[in-house]
């Protein structure tokens, strides 16, 4: 019996459930708490800075020597700007870090930071896309003209004509409104110098530590090896904590300079105005098509609002060249002409967040199907039908190669399990009742589990990709498996334990995922943009196979048979067709402790090394949601929330269902829910949760979950990423679901999240006409 | 308010004296002086829950309190909710029905579900959902958090768990990683 596709309980969980989980703040039982000073203004000129008597107070003229952050990206079109750790002569956000003060407890350093005073010639800000493009708006960067950090533009050579020739066109401009990640654990790093190897101990709430120790080390000027960083538990991250910050680097300089043990464990205010944001995006979008719905050519034009700096590693390039690169999705796109700018303004910088642009690009481009439907006089289905690409591999125009999917398939099944007709007979019987339901589709491809040739592309210095594992079977046969990506909440040790344990042969009970520890696992790029089954399990399988092979050597030699007759199962190696065997745990007793009968193994023992990088896979869903709205006060109320998902092999089904699950309710967030809000001075009007609305247990329904399986061969394992799809697919179904419950009044929204406020002024301006 | 007062908590059935502040929080107070850090902190401002705890059987932000306001109150934390080796229920259900991911939210969700059944053990799944919407989850969209919630609720039912004892607590009692302070 396989243990992969079991829903088997997590062994993460027996230690969460008894609150003995190792989150950082927990580690920082007496080290010495970290407060940074921020900037209250969001542009201006720092005239001064003064520590109150007796603080320890680290300024920016302390880090003389400590590089900036200035991510990098080989592109002609990007203009790298460059981060101080501290800010010394300009702030350029609302909570940019002026200086830290460091005390004996948190309550004193608070006390301490209230009372440092800043002086700022403050100046007027920047804050949105429109004033930060507007001739002669003032610059974020003097070495960033038009506020622009990148300005990239493609087209297929029929596009112009096509988009002239075109019997409609369908345009609008479609914005997703400022949303943050909002882990429930904010950031947090501990920093411990260990005065008798002079070596710092970094335990930090990030999703690669390796790259943060590399980042670390490059900024301070230090060899790595006098780095470790460990991830313990780390409560959520979602793309947040996958980006180095200027604290993180403070937080270890303050450590190494003290020769102390110093923490900085960030509050929600300042998660929420000062961490990470994303989202912030406008899109100008132009569908050409024929009479019969066909899309003929895409045009868009993209703006991402990326805030004051370019994030470490990504780059500020991470939003607009993602939308730039996918805004075709699932569809054909005969010809396109997009041009994707990143722009920078005094706001607090962007970074990858679940989904990066493809929530929001998805959104444009599934209420352009809806839209051009309704202007065609087609039904949504059809003009979808007519559109998604049904033949693999499918180029799409700026290349990536789209894997064996089930576009169409995915529909049809989320359209026969969500009953349309039955539903437009009930929408029908509602309207007469004065009611509102509505139905939307949204049917998306996700790109998952690419490695170097898709960052490659992007031009990125620094080029993540690859995932490397190391495999160790013990003498008592217990494996460890040490692996380089880093799972913060999605259960990657219980799926890697299934994996492995089909692949070896034993149960995943004597399997051990090690990650997290930069002393303990090989050089890897961590957890983000849904890589870590996919490659971390490639991997895995590869190294498996390995060590198996190993395995069955002893075996054979133990049971006098041919390495290719024996088999191992359940924990006991067999010459295949008779009952000869063997426990593995004798063998890999008698591989270390008799190891001269073993020469064929020893040079690597039970032990193996293998390391993956593949091109990347695309996962694929259809979302429907089902909502009602109150016409009198705007309020969406999600009724049915439906998702067929084709991820590939699913490994631990269970898990994958928590990863959509988790995924759409971010995803609902964005079209209904989360916004972080900026007055004209640049200042954050929602920086507590009273404010941010993130949706409750009352606002987000059941899902239900459906899988279709496409085998690949784009992935070894045959197993496709799931991480992001959630929140990439439920905002366009949510919108395009108010739409049609709103088409009585002819509202259209092209704005997320559709707030009762907005909602009702669409109403209200459409009952005016 | 930064002159220490004698403090003496009663947490999972175990008395604890402890010198904080007036205005600690409890919540720093049971995760900093009495180490128990299995409860949470995510936002320091009441609205997301990670920090609950039962003060005297009732559901608490304990970030809202102050330490020196639980005086005399019977506390019962996450770390007193299983009976040695055996999971509560509740606890049971959260591992069974993949009631949590990144586990944050976890203990306060542990201990909010504790206090709605021990109240209402009969309750329906729509009450269940709005008593349960208090606490913020990030990870699990709640689906998972209400099926484990409604399983332990069978559960307990079918096997009535005795009125627990507050049990001691579990706490680390170590100083944590830091502990040289050189600089103050």
């Amino acid at each position: 019996m396989k243990w992969v596709g079991r829903r088997l309980p997590r062994y993460e969980d027996p230690a969460l459930v008894r609150g003995r989980g190792s989150y950082v703040a927990d580690l920082a039982r007496g080290a010495c708490i970290m407060r940074f000073v921020r900037s209250p203004v969001a542009r201006g000129r720092i005239l001064g800075v003064k520590a109150p008597a007796g603080a320890t107070l680290v300024t920016g003229a302390d880090l003389a020597g400590v590089r900036p952050i200035c991510p990098r990206l080989d592109r002609p079109d990007y203009v790298a700007v460059a981060q101080p750790i501290l800010a010394r002569d300009r702030v350029t956000h609302v909570g940019e870090p002026i200086a830290a003060i460091i005390a004996g407890d948190a309550a004193a350093a608070e006390d301490m930071a209230e009372l440092v005073e800043i002086e700022i010639a403050a100046e007027t800000p920047v804050v949105t896309l429109e004033e930060a493009l507007a001739p002669g708006a003032p610059l974020v960067h003097e070495a960033a003209r038009g506020n622009t950090l990148i300005d990239a533009s493609f087209a297929t050579p029929g596009a112009a004509a096509a988009l002239a020739a075109a019997p409609a066109l369908v345009e609008f401009a479609f914005t997703s409104r400022r949303q943050a990640a909002m882990p429930l654990e904010a950031r947090g790093a501990l920093a411990a110098f260990d005065a008798a190897t002079g070596r710092v101990t970094l335990y930090a709430s990030t999703q690669a530590p390796h790259l943060f120790r590399t980042a670390i080390a490059d900024a301070l000027q230090m060899p790595e090896a006098e780095l470790r960083v460990v991830a313990p538990d780390v409560g959520g991250g979602f793309g947040q904590k996958m980006s180095l910050s200027p604290e993180h680097v403070v937080t270890v300089w303050a450590a190494r300079h003290f020769r102390s043990t110093v923490a900085w464990l960030e509050d929600r205010l300042e998660n929420l105005i000062a961490s990470f944001h994303a989202r912030d995006q406008r899109i100008e979008l132009r569908g050409a098509f024929d009479a019969t719905g066909q899309l003929l050519a895409l045009d868009a034009d993209i703006l991402c609002n990326v805030g004051a700096y370019s994030n470490f590693p990504v780059t500020a390039g991470v939003e607009p060249l993602m939308a730039l690169a996918e805004l075709p999705g699932p569809y054909l796109v005969p010809e396109y002409r997009v041009r994707a700018r990143a722009v920078a303004t005094n706001t607090c910088t962007m970074a990858p967040f679940r989904g990066v642009s493809r929530p929001v690009i998805t959104a444009a481009i599934e209420r352009l199907m809806d839209a051009a439907a309704g202007r065609l006089g087609l039904d949504p289905l059809d003009i979808r039908r007519r559109n998604l690409v049904a033949r693999f591999p499918h180029t799409s125009p700026t290349d990536p190669v789209l894997d064996e999917g089930s576009y169409r398939e995915a529909m049809e099944e989320a359209a026969r399990i969500a009953d349309v007709a039955g539903f437009r007979a009930r929408q029908q019987k509602a309207r007469a009742e004065g009611r509102h339901l509505g139905i939307g589709f949204s049917v998306f491809a996700e790109r998952t589990g690419y490695g170097t040739p898709a960052f490659a592309a992007r031009k990125m210095a620094i080029t993540p990709g690859f995932e490397r594992v190391e495999l160790a079977m013990d003498p008592s046969g217990f494996v460890e498996a040490r692996i380089g990506a880093f799972p913060h909440g999605q259960g990657l040790k219980t799926t890697l334990a299934q994996l492995l344990a089909d692949e070896l042969g034993i149960a995943p009970d004597d399997i051990r995922i090690v990650a997290g520890d930069t002393d303990r696992t090989p050089y890897g790029w961590g957890t983000f943009a849904s890589r870590s089954a996919v490659i971390a399990g490639g991997a895995c399988k590869l190294a498996a196979a390995k060590l198996r092979e190993r395995l069955v050597s002893v075996a054979g030699q133990a049971l006098e048979a041919a390495a290719s007759d024996i088999e191992i199962i359940a924990g006991r190696a067999y010459v295949r067709g008779t009952d000869l065997g063997i426990e593995v745990k004798q063998l890999a007793r008698a591989a270390y402790h008799e190891s001269h009968c073993f020469p064929a193994i020893a040079e690597t023992g039970l032990s193996a090394v293998a390391a993956y990088d593949p091109a990347g896979t695309f996962s694929n869903a259809c979302h429907v949601a089902i909502v009602e709205v109150d016409a009198a006060t705007g309020r969406v109320a999600i009724e049915r929330f439906l998702v067929v998902e084709d991820a590939g092999i699913l490994i631990n089904p269970m898990i994958v269902e928590g990863q959509i699950h988790g995924g759409v309710a971010q995803g609902i967030a964005n079209a209904l829910y989360e916004e972080i809000v900026y007055d004209g001075s640049g200042a954050i009007l929602t920086g507590s949760l009273a404010d941010y609305l993130v949706p409750t247990m009352a606002e987000i329904p059941n899902l239900e979950i459906h899988h279709l399986e496409t085998v690949t061969d784009a992935s070894v394992t045959g197993v496709k990423g799931v991480g992001e799809g959630g929140a990439i697919g439920a905002p366009a179904a949510v919108l395009n679901a108010v739409c049609d419950a709103l088409a009585p009044f002819g509202v259209e929204i092209f704005e997320m999240p559709a707030t009762p406020e907005r909602i009702l002024r669409l109403i209200r301006e459409r009952l005016a006409q | 308010m930064t002159e220490k007062l004698e403090v003496t908590l009663r947490v999972n059935g175990e008395a604890r004296s402890i010198r904080v502040e007036p205005r600690r929080t409890l919540a720093d107070a049971l995760r900093e002086d009495c180490g128990l850090t299995g409860t949470h902190l995510g936002c320091e401002h009441g609205v997301c829950g990670a920090c609950t705890i039962l003060c005297d059987g009732h559901p608490v932000r304990s970030c809202l309190m102050f330490a020196v306001q639980a005086e005399g109150a019977e506390l019962r934390t996450v770390e007193g909710l299983a009976d040695g080796d055996n999971l509560h229920p509740i606890q049971q259900a959260f591992w069974d029905n993949h009631g949590l991911q990144c586990g944050f939210c976890t203990p306060g969700f542990l201990m909010l579900a504790t206090a709605i059944l021990e109240r209402d053990p009969e309750i329906g799944e729509a009450e269940l959902r709005i008593a349960l919407s208090s606490n913020l989850c990030r990870c699990t969209g709640y689906q998972n958090i209400i099926k484990s919630v409604m399983a332990a609720a069978a559960a307990m039912r079918e096997h009535p768990h005795p009125n627990p004892p507050p049990h001691a607590g579990e706490g680390r009692e170590g100083a944590g990683v830091g502990s040289d302070k050189a600089i103050s």
